[in-house]
């Protein structure tokens, strides 16, 4: 419904409500404009406030809050603090395992069960199916105190292996529905190819892998968020300085240097940039994800 | 007849395979969630009938549970913190939903070209963000020292859990946003043609054929805004600790549930009475779950396309 279809079939109608209707539709493209930008704006502005005061010096985050760093305010003392006194290294290698480690193993095996499960039309297929599905709706934290029990008997307390093997289970669920309703797309004439030409079924699975990679890109996207910003299983299961993630750093760094601004809006920057710009990269994938996954 | 029989013979043959094949391939995923994830809900309410304080497992029944209601103190915060998650979820679904649907709406006028996918993004990226991060922000912007709001909205016991949940609504309204602008771009453009060839504007095209068409979202939506604020916990943590103040007053299951099994100052740790609580938010979420699917689901998922 663009301007300049609206034009064309409005030839027969009169000149003067042809007029009038091209007003109207240029006031209310403003009008979409405008209010889009004013809530972009209340999502945006909070988050460019702490970046921009991140790079100024104590008595002018407080003296002029909303204005931009220049000579006399820049500062970047703040960030030298943070990785002086915080762990932000080690945090961010943990955060970097975790994430990285929980999506691989999430991909894996998600692919591997969601291509069993619209492959084999075996009897009890859609029973197992629904189990995992039920998952996305399960809320996990509730079986904390057993998930405790567990890694102690396991020995796994206080590792970052606990965390790897909670949120693989957490994610298999949404990853397997995501990923079924990309393999049942793919035509059963490639597999029979590919089995007509000797290969397993192993074989057979990695070579539709190609064609359902949009769906891995989902899958990855929208299992890497929620990990990577957690706050409780890091605190219960992993919780000594050595195993910190990025998200729990940051929370006890804003506990402990409650009055260096500097270092704490430093520290939250740092704590959000990854992610941020990965979804900015990513974001038609996440989307996607999202909306196919939970959405159906 | 003899063909028919080897005909039977290989499709046992082959189905045989295709079971095994089945078990190779989902058994590795099915352990790992059976065991960290589907296992440990259950278990906890196995764990809620027992009594392990004294070092030895006893059976003592529902013994945890009526502490957990007849104590005077316990019983006071549960449901002081049951009607906390209750208004932290209406806030939700009364505050995010509207506007999600309001932005979803803008994005798919077809007033908009290359501009809807730079809106959308920056619209979804304070979903993306820690709360760690979104409760310091806002903290910090409404924090009377900076001089944009006055009254210590979050050290009243009238406005804190209002002012959160809203802090909460900031960064999750992306979510709804993405659900009915996933549902809107799905509807036929041969629906909104007819529309435009009868003559009708955008707006009662909105609300007369668009949004009719999309209800069926909004009880998804809902229900998972429950599953989710019922399972709340991060951003009341981030801001307020395990014993939300002040007073109490921010005070929600999750929080609850932390304090109980993992202890906080003036509170010692009780795995038991941490399964008993549990169990508790598991029955709540679970009974409104499934009586939705049970059913609404159906009913609303009949007027879809």
């Amino acid at each position: 419904m663009t301007a300049t279809t609206n034009a064309v079939t409005q030839t027969t109608t009169q000149t003067t409500k042809m007029a009038k209707t091209r007003a109207s539709d240029r006031a209310g493209t403003l009008v979409v404009h405008g209010l889009l930008i004013v809530f972009a704006l209340v999502a945006i502005a909070p988050i460019l406030v702490i970046v921009l005061n991140s790079f100024k010096t104590t008595p002018a985050i407080f003296e002029h809050p909303f204005a931009l760093p220049d000579s006399g305010s820049f500062s970047v003392a703040g960030y030298e603090r943070v990785f002086t006194r915080g762990h932000f290294v080690d945090n961010y290698r943990n955060s970097l395992i975790v994430t990285v480690g929980s999506t691989v193993l999430t991909l894996v095996l998600a692919t591997l069960a969601a291509f069993a499960l619209t492959e084999y039309k075996v009897r009890f297929a859609p029973l197992v199916g629904g189990f995992f599905v039920l998952g996305i709706m399960l809320p996990i934290r509730l079986g904390t105190v057993p998930i405790i029990e567990t890694m102690i008997s396991w020995n796994l307390m206080d590792t970052l292996v606990a965390l790897v093997l909670v949120y693989t289970a957490m994610s298999l669920p949404l990853a397997i529905a995501l990923l079924m309703t990309y393999f049942r797309a793919v035509p059963s004439a490639v597999k029979e190819a590919a089995r007509i030409d000797g290969a397993g079924e192993l074989r057979t699975m990695t070579i539709v892998l190609p064609m359902v990679r949009p769906g891995l890109a989902a899958v990855a996207s929208v299992t890497m968020l929620p990990i990577w910003n957690d706050l409780w299983f890091p605190l219960i299961l992993a919780p000594s300085a050595e195993n910190q993630t990025v998200t729990l750093g940051v929370q006890q760094f804003v506990g402990q240097f409650l009055n260096d601004y500097p270092a704490l809006l430093g520290a939250l920057t740092l704590g959000a940039t990854p992610l941020v710009v990965l979804f900015v990269v990513f974001s038609r994938q996440f989307i996607q994800g999202l909306s196919q996954g939970i959405g159906k | 007849m003899i063909d028919g029989e080897r005909d039977t013979l290989l499709r046992t043959r082959a189905s045989r395979a295709h079971y095994r094949y089945f078990l190779a391939f989902t058994v590795p995923a099915l352990v790992v969630y059976v065991v960290f994830a589907a296992l440990p809900l259950v278990n906890s309410i196995y764990y809620s009938l027992f009594d392990t304080d004294s070092g030895v497992a006893t059976f003592v029944g529902l013994e945890n549970y009526v502490y957990l209601f007849t104590n005077p103190t316990t019983s006071e915060r549960f449901w002081n913190a049951l009607t906390n998650n209750v208004e932290f979820f209406a806030i939700h679904l009364l505050v995010e939903v509207p506007v999600g649907l309001l932005l979803a709406a803008l994005l798919t006028s077809g007033r908009l070209r290359r501009s809807t996918g730079i809106y959308r993004t920056l619209l979804f990226i304070p979903t993306t963000l820690s709360v760690v991060i979104v409760g310091f922000v806002w903290r910090l912007i409404i924090n009377p020292l900076w001089g944009l709001v006055d009254f210590p909205l979050l050290g009243d016991e009238r406005t804190a859990l209002p002012t959160i949940s809203l802090m909460s609504v900031w960064q999750y309204v992306g979510i709804p946003m993405i659900f009915l602008y996933a549902a809107l771009l799905a509807i036929p453009g041969d629906i909104l043609e007819a529309a435009r060839v009868e003559g009708a504007g955008s707006w009662s095209t909105f609300w007369r054929i668009k949004f009719p068409l999309i209800a069926p979202q909004f009880g998804l939506i809902a229900i998972l805004t429950y599953i989710w604020t019922f399972n709340g916990f991060d951003l009341v943590f981030a801001l307020n600790g395990s014993a939300p103040g002040p007073n109490y007053s921010t005070d929600i299951l999750g929080t609850l549930f932390y304090r109980t099994f993992f202890g906080s100052s003036g509170q010692l740790a009780d795995l038991d009475l941490g399964a008993t609580v549990a169990s508790v938010i598991f029955l709540i979420i679970l009974v409104v779950t499934a009586a939705y699917f049970g059913l609404l689901h159906r009913r609303l998922k009949s007027y879809e396309l």
